[in-house]
């Protein structure tokens, strides 16, 4: 396996140093080190090197919907966004909720070989939401599964979600849940308020999240076990979360990209690409998961990668899916709406998109400080640049990026996997 | 103007401008031929995604009356699900030379994306989209009270019923507004948007209490099905608290109308003898209908006939 000699980064936004990365892992960090012959230099000057991102919320769509998505494309997708590891959403054709499709998943991801993927297997037999899943074959598979989720769904049956929480304590699991009461939500288009009304799209209210939420964070006190929220989006539900951590209950929790800086107001042009589950929000809203974010309410950054077929986003508003494509973008965005607003530091975001990610997810080999003896799982940004987001320069096979057209800073220059560049000079290397 | 998306959209001078057209068109209702010639040579699509046969024969009077040739075509069903989706209609459509589109839909936004996607470069007329709007339903109320008021300014306008899932409330109160009338919309609680700061009108949930000082009532359609997702308890109760009654018409003042943009569902939120009586202007509604469309299609599309003849 080649060596690397990373020069010249600003170590997670801090002090300069080389990197050298020998056999798989990084072997030293400091100035003036030694490279064995044959290395390959890498001129970091300028740029941040990050521990490898972990996505603990992606829709790779494999097996079922490859027309929109596969663990390939995925996954390349993935590495041009810096991830290293991506938990792969349970939704798929068959759902994942058999050690058999959590072990296909995970074997595509080793084949595909841009980023490591964890599948996530459902919590309910079909995400029907009424009998648990195998769950405890899962977590035994080759797989390894640890997280579980029926996101695109609510487990919202309140006895099922306490049985669900109370067995994965089994094998260390976390469920993760899509908070949604489905009866508040029956037909919702976007968030419920003053817009909705105006533009008679069915409203979804702050409240269908926050009561799930709530009664989540009560169940999971009262059995001990691991509840994570996917997609949290409004500020009673950043309250709830703050409040139950204060009283030190158990809960982690997540906020996308998308709901780190887009408002409900897009949704004013009809425009299906602006249309994502949970709805975008307002700027209130917004604020708050900023808030949220940055005093460590909300633990992590998860894309919720969502990608759809043009003709899923190419009609009218209520025929089209939920769902945005977000992994290329992600630390862009994290970086106009968190650092550029001097909310995080880029330390901070190594914590929210990497340490802690991995951390929920369990799995050791990623999200590990820049030091030697871990392995090399890096990533060189160039936080200087601008770009222009164009939909047709995704390597994702969807095209459907709210961000089209908005000019966001910083670039992926490099993506490490385990020592081996996937991305370089901020392209795919093959 | 290029579309009639939605009331929102139009200035007082821009509505009243309708309205005069449509004044002149009304009177050639009166004559013994009833067609202008205005529209030759201009293609009109009537295009349905629901049913409504009493919207769709509107517009294609109101075309018929300005001399342009009608297509309809009815296509029921949602894209993707069913059949062919919503861009491919808009190509065919643009590549056979549709001059413009009436639209109806039972998507909130989808004669928007018409109009804004560039599939398609013809006029596009709102007839009725989703839960959102219904301009030329709201036009033609505003005609029909014009005619009976005068001015609309300063005259109190009550809109009773389902405001949460009616097109036509939204599109009343947005035009009724602009003409200067003071709106209020009277609905049970669960019937109106959780959020209406927005809206520019006054709302109630006291039908009484709103009839004494209100100078046209307008009864909204309120669907019987809506008692079984819990919006009320069962349609007499809705009738007893939110239906317009002789007795409850009584406390009109006395040149007061009714109106409704039907179809009615009488004994619903509308009884028999209110319908059926003086006071009522539903008939009306419907000749003025095809005045307010006829002005709506000679101005959209007539202005953009001088532009090819200049160009």
């Amino acid at each position: 396996m080649s060596s690397y000699l990373i020069t010249g980064a600003s170590i997670v936004g801090g002090e300069v140093a080389d990197l050298l990365i020998d056999n798989g892992e990084i072997v030293a960090v400091g100035t003036d080190l030694a490279a064995p012959e044959g290395t390959t230099t890498v001129d970091a000057q300028g740029l941040i090197a990050l521990p490898g991102l972990v996505d603990l919320h992606t829709h790779l769509r494999e097996p079922g919907r490859e027309d929109a998505e596969t663990v390939l494309t995925g996954t390349r997708a993935a590495a041009k966004g810096g991830f290293t590891a991506v938990f792969a959403m349970a939704n798929t054709d068959p759902v994942a909720d058999t050690a058999g499709v959590v072990e296909q998943v995970w074997r595509l991801g080793r084949d595909a070989g841009y980023a490591d993927v964890y599948p996530i297997g459902a919590v309910t037999v079909g995400r029907k939401g009424t009998q648990l899943a195998e769950l405890g074959a899962m977590a035994d598979s080759a797989a390894r599964v640890r997280v579980f989720s029926d996101d695109g769904d609510c487990v919202w049956d309140a006895a099922l979600m306490r049985r669900a929480l109370e067995y994965v304590k089994a094998f260390d699991g976390v469920i993760a849940q899509h908070a949604q009461e489905p009866r508040l939500t029956q037909g919702a288009q976007m968030n419920e308020g003053a817009l909705s009304g105006v533009l008679g799209l069915t409203g979804w209210p702050s409240v269908a999240e926050e009561a799930i939420i709530a009664r989540d964070i009560l169940l999971n006190a009262h059995v001990g076990s691991k509840l994570h929220i996917c997609h949290l989006s409004t500020r009673g539900s950043v309250e709830i979360v703050r409040a139950a951590k204060r009283r030190g209950l158990e809960v982690t929790a997540e906020v996308t990209p998308h709901h780190l800086l887009l408002t409900e107001d897009l949704a004013a042009s009809y425009n299906p690409v602006y249309k994502v589950n949970p709805p975008l929000r307002t700027k209130d809203d917004v604020e708050a998961v900023r808030e949220g974010l940055a005093d460590g309410t909300i633990d992590i950054v998860a894309t919720d990668h969502a990608p759809h077929p043009v003709e899923d986003k190419d009609c009218e508003w209520s025929a089209a899916a939920f769902g945005m494509t977000g992994l290329e973008t992600a630390l862009s965005v994290v970086q106009h709406s968190m650092i550029d607003t001097k909310l995080l530091t880029w330390a901070d975001v190594a914590d929210r998109m990497s340490y802690r990610p991995a951390s929920i997810g369990q799995i050791s080999e990623h999200g590990r400080p820049l030091e030697a003896g871990v392995p090399a799982n890096v990533v060189l940004y160039d936080p200087r640049v601008e770009r222009t987001v164009v939909p047709e320069e995704s390597v994702s096979l969807s095209r459907n990026t709210p961000f089209e057209g908005m000019t966001l800073p910083g670039k992926v220059v490099a993506t490490f996997l385990r020592g081996t560049p996937v991305v370089l000079d901020g392209e795919l290397t093959r | 103007m290029k579309h009639l998306l939605s009331a929102g959209d139009l200035s007082r001078d821009e509505a009243n401008l309708i309205l005069d057209t449509a004044e002149e068109m009304r009177s050639l209702a009166d004559r013994p031929i009833k067609k202008l010639p205005a529209l030759r040579g201009r293609t009109v699509v009537n295009l349905f995604f629901e049913d409504s046969t009493r919207t769709r024969i509107s517009f294609e009077a109101a075309a018929k009356r300005l001399s342009a040739d009608v297509i309809n075509f009815s296509a029921k069903g949602s894209s993707v699900s069913k059949g062919e989706s919503l861009k491919d209609t808009a190509l065919t459509l643009q590549a056979m030379g549709a001059d413009g589109v009436v639209c109806r839909h039972g998507s909130s936004g989808a004669p928007h994306l018409l109009a804004k996607s560039g599939w398609m470069t013809g006029s596009v007329v709102n007839a009725g989209d989703g839960t959102h709007e219904h301009p030329t339903q709201a036009l033609l109320d505003a005609f029909t009270m014009r005619r009976h008021l005068g001015s609309l300014d300063g005259r109190r306008i009550t809109i009773v019923g389902d405001v949460l899932h009616s097109r036509v409330a939204r599109s009343n109160v947005l035009l009724l507004s602009t003409l200067g009338a003071e709106v209020t919309v009277v609905a049970p609680p669960t019937l109106l948007p959780v959020d209406m700061t927005s809206w520019p009108c006054a709302t109630s949930y006291d039908l009484d209490g709103a009839l004494a000082k209100t100078d046209a009532v307008m009864m909204l359609r309120v669907q019987r099905e809506r008692m079984n997702d819990a919006f009320f308890p069962s349609a007499r109760e809705y009738t007893r608290r939110y239906g317009l009654d002789r007795y409850r018409m009584a406390q009109l003042p006395d040149e007061a109308i009714v109106l409704h943009p039907g179809p009615m569902n009488r004994g619903m939120e509308i009884s028999a003898d209110v319908a059926d009586s003086t006071r009522s202007v539903i008939v009306e509604q419907v000749t003025n209908g095809v005045a307010i469309r006829m002005a709506v299609l000679y101005l959209l599309l007539s202005g953009s006939n001088e532009e090819e003849q200049t160009a």
